[in-house]
């Protein structure tokens, strides 16, 4: 009975036309050691099923979460705010250039100030002069030098003398 | 969507995508590419996913597409896919039991079938779908799908009688 049941089933199955619980049914049978051999032929065909229903994907999923998005957007505003420091900066220095410093109305106040700023360039001046002073020492030197003239000039005379 | 969330919509159904990216392409490596391609594809929709009626359903589709999309780029660049998973036979010569060689046989006369057969069979015998939501999937009519079953079913019992009498390889 049971056999004539397969049998038929496995007709509808070619067919197409059993239903899911019917081809549980015919796994469930062709599962079993005992299969009449004539049908041995499909039991390979379920094993197959079976087997291929344990493949599985072992790969990890490389999910991409938005965190490297927004590091990339930080990045980006960190250029930006650099760019404009850079801006603000070069162009403050070329205002403080471009313009005058101004001039003093008072009169008197204005002769201070030159007074001030000559005073700061004559002391520098005196600074390198002090420096130069060392000169007179070398002409003192140039002077005992002298005195080898005068012997000079009087061992001239002697020689004269012999002559 | 957060991720986690994400993952378990898409945990249950991996191993199906897996697998019948697998049948297409037959190879390992380019299965395993195709259904990390499908699950970042969703990924990166995730916003339109709770749209979808039936995200399973959905990703078949998508597979079943992007599988093709595949076949035949390979094909247009005249490189054909090695249809081969290299695997050392040395350790398994003495484990090989009939068994599991017919096995192996029923999985080389499906690799023979027609690319829409080898999709009705691996998406109604392996994962067992509705027919009704197999022709969704395939977006094939209800008849058309049980036209590509019985033929797959007969060519694949034809086959098998043969190598069963005569062991013919």
């Amino acid at each position: 009975m049971v056999l004539n049941n397969i049998e038929h089933l496995l007709e509808k199955y070619e067919n197409g036309d059993t239903t899911l619980q019917e081809e549980a049914q015919l796994r469930a049978y062709f599962e079993q050691e005992d299969i009449a051999p004539h049908l041995e032929v499909y039991k390979p065909l379920f094993a197959y099923f079976k087997a291929s229903q344990d493949d599985t994907y072992t790969k990890d999923i490389p999910l991409k979460t938005k965190k490297t998005n927004m590091y990339s957007w930080l990045t980006v505003a960190a250029v930006a705010v650099l760019m404009l420091g850079f801006y603000f900066k070069s162009s403050q220095n070329v205002t403080t250039i471009d313009n005058d410093l101004g001039t003093i109305q008072d009169p008197q106040l204005a002769y201070n100030e030159v007074v001030k700023s000559l005073e700061l360039i004559s002391k520098s001046l005196n600074k390198g002069a002090a420096t130069v002073g060392y000169l007179e020492s070398y002409n003192t030197g140039m002077a005992t030098v002298g005195y080898i003239n005068e012997l000079e000039q009087s061992t001239n005379i002697i020689f004269k003398n012999k002559n | 969507m957060t991720q986690s969330e994400f993952l378990n919509t898409v945990m249950p159904f991996k191993d199906k995508v897996y697998r019948l990216a697998k049948r297409l392409l037959i190879s390992n490596e380019e299965a395993e590419d195709a259904t990390q391609e499908v699950l970042l594809k969703l990924w990166s929709n995730k916003k339109k996913m709770q749209s979808y009626k039936n995200v399973e359903a959905f990703s078949m589709t998508m597979t079943k597409n992007l599988c093709f999309d595949k076949l035949k780029s390979k094909q247009a660049q005249n490189l054909k896919i090695v249809h081969s998973n290299y695997e050392d036979h040395k350790t398994s010569i003495q484990k090989q039991v009939e068994a599991v060689d017919s096995l192996d046989w029923v999985g080389k006369i499906i690799e023979t079938l027609p690319e829409q057969q080898r999709l009705v069979i691996q998406l109604r015998d392996i994962e067992q779908y509705d027919l009704e939501e197999i022709a969704k999937m395939l977006d094939m009519k209800n008849t058309a799908v049980r036209v590509a079953l019985s033929r797959a079913r007969k060519t694949i019992r034809e086959q098998l009688t043969n190598t069963h009498n005569y062991g013919i390889k």
